[in-house]
């Protein structure tokens, strides 16, 4: 039962192709997750399409909501605060549910809390994970971020290392995309991978120059490509099962090297991952095991909190709001928004 | 009957408080920031300088359509969320109609025109005339129903009708000098008072939309585009053959 001292926070999140709404008890409870998706609209284009995204969102915006708090057994009178993703994501979408939170929270005279969509997802990890406490490191890694962030307390985050060009979730894309076998292609990549061996073609691990924890993936890109053409070329038979293990393995070694790295310069023996990419299988294995030699205790959210929702977005929002944070009716959606930024 | 309006389909952020008769309160900004930064603002402001209770509205009338996507998603998203929170319907207000009604009771066409890029513009034809009842009303007729065409195709209708016209809107400035070329009636544009979107106009025209029927719930409420998307536009010129890979 829900009492009066109990922090009710309604969340909503549009920044890319799901409408999402939530209902979350005290920051760790979460009441209901809805969730409705378009990735069937856009796989007829072969990736997102922000004007369409944003046309799906408006139309499914009030339903998600309604269905979250109906979800959770309560009214909008019951909810303590709104929290809405502000940024990153594509600006048309994100406008949706900012400008919809905002006359929510207008109406029914209830206070605004704009979120940061990665720190949504960072905080994904303690939904399921009640005893995990900022100081950790968190890798972020979706279609869009691949971020690895020193989460130094609620709301205080340091990035060490981003990507310098795609992010791997993108690399995931393209690659299938020329393998093809369309969109999205992480978790198409993730059950081919299986049939594959991920040791058949080298494909390069590349550094960042000047930096230890910066990502560079267009060059895997590319080295994918031109392995691809060089068989056609040479008219030599592709195994596309090796050339997806390979690929893939590829992302997560350096993922998993600069991860462990950061871990062990910060001096946290707590890990956690997290964004849409978090769910690949192979990825989860080898932190599992990689975390597990080194004596490091690795988190991770279940799918349903890996792909974009509002549950974490309510998490984030609760510590937001714990910590004093309001959104004025000016809010408006960033499209770049950096984290730690306001 | 009291009627929130909100406008956002163009360069205009507009809100309006009207009851019955009497326009409350009406704050129409035309200026740089975008709509998402000033609108709720705006009405706010309303509501704290006209000691409005939002639970003594009975809808939400929002210009629907045409317009900029993106603000028209602004204005739209904004009336489903206040829809939400009130438990109130929402009048969906075709924008080029609301933007006509600016010049109710005009003896000629009235021909609102908004930019619609690639060489079109939003536009609709309507004509006042004397309504049949008691009240001494005019009723607006539409001519032509709001649409995107190009410049030329609305010169030649309006010649082809042969009556005086006064355009409106956003889209003046930008084909002034093609519709001078092109139009061969007597022909004038509005003033500054009434050349753009107004919330009081929307809330005015959805009032009479109301009475009609024409309110939806808030969870239903869609922007009308009048336009598919380009990605959409595209497709369906390929002839939905799917993606190239």
């Amino acid at each position: 039962m829900e009492t009066k001292e109990d922090i009710l926070i309604l969340a909503i999140e549009s920044s890319c192709d799901e409408t999402a709404a939530s209902v979350v008890k005290n920051g760790r409870g979460v009441l209901s997750n809805i969730i409705s998706s378009q990735i069937e609209l856009h796989t007829l284009y072969g990736g997102v399409v922000p004007e369409i995204a944003s046309r799906k969102h408006i139309e499914k915006i009030n339903q998600v909501i309604e269905e979250a708090l109906v979800g959770a057994g309560v009214t909008l009178e019951d909810i303590t605060a709104i929290a809405v993703t502000y940024g990153p994501g594509l600006v048309g979408a994100l406008l949706v549910g900012v400008s919809a939170a905002k006359a929510i929270s207008f109406a029914a005279q209830k206070p605004l809390v704009g979120v940061h969509h990665i720190e949504g997802h960072i905080s994904a990890n303690y939904i399921e994970n009640q005893e995990l406490e900022p100081p950790f490191v968190c890798l972020v890694v979706s279609g869009g971020h691949t971020h690895l962030v020193v989460v130094k307390d609620y709301g205080e985050y340091d990035i060490v290392g981003c990507t310098r060009d795609d992010a791997a979730g993108e690399a995931f894309d393209k690659v299938a995309r020329t393998l093809g076998l369309g969109y999205p292609g992480g978790p198409k990549i993730d059950s081919l991978s299986r049939e594959g061996d991920p040791d058949a073609i080298k494909f390069p691990r590349a550094k960042v120059v000047g930096s230890d924890y910066d990502f560079s993936f267009s060059g895997l890109k590319s080295a994918v490509l031109n392995y691809l053409n060089s068989c056609e070329m040479k008219g030599i038979e592709v195994n596309e099962a090796d050339v997806a293990a390979s690929f893939q393995k590829a992302v997560i070694d350096v993922l998993v090297r600069h991860s462990l790295n950061a871990v062990g310069e910060y001096g946290f023996n707590k890990f956690a991952i997290a964004g849409g990419v978090a769910s690949n299988s192979s990825l989860r294995a080898a932190f599992e095991t990689e975390c597990g030699k080194r004596n490091i205790k690795f988190y991770h959210p279940s799918p349903i909190y890996c792909t974009d929702n509002a549950a974490m977005i309510g998490v984030a929002g609760y510590y937001e709001y714990i910590r004093g944070t309001r959104s004025g009716y000016d809010l408006n959606a960033i499209p770049n928004l950096r984290l730690g930024e306001r | 009957m009291k009627i929130l309006a909100l406008d956002s389909s163009g360069l205009v952020a507009s809100a309006a408080v009207v009851e019955d008769d009497i326009t409350i309160a009406e704050y129409t900004i035309n200026h740089k920031k975008t709509h998402s930064q000033t609108l709720l603002p705006m009405l706010d402001e309303l509501r704290r300088m006209t000691e409005l209770d939002l639970h003594t509205l009975d809808a939400i009338a929002v210009a629907a359509g045409p317009g900029s996507f993106t603000g028209l998603r602004i204005g739209s998203a904004t009336a489903k969320g206040l829809g939400l929170a009130l438990d109130i319907p929402i009048i969906p207000v075709p924008t080029v109609d609301a933007l006509a009604f600016n010049l109710y009771g005009s003896g000629g066409l009235v021909c609102p025109i908004m930019d619609a890029r690639r060489n079109q513009v939003y536009t609709g034809l309507y004509a006042f005339h004397k309504g049949a009842g008691q009240d001494a009303r005019y009723d607006m007729c539409t001519m032509e129903k709001q649409c995107a065409v190009d410049i030329a195709w609305l010169a030649g209708r309006i010649n082809e009708l042969d009556r005086e016209t006064v355009f409106l809107g956003d889209g003046v400035s930008v084909y002034r000098d093609q519709l001078a070329e092109l139009l061969r009636v007597r022909y004038s544009f509005a003033p500054a008072c009434c050349n753009r979107q107004r919330a009081a106009c929307v809330a005015a025209l959805g009032a009479v939309l109301y009475e009609k029927g024409i309110a939806g719930t808030a969870a239903e409420h869609v922007p009308d585009y009048l336009r598919l998307s380009q990605a959409e536009r595209e497709r369906a010129e390929k002839g939905d053959q799917g993606i190239d890979r």
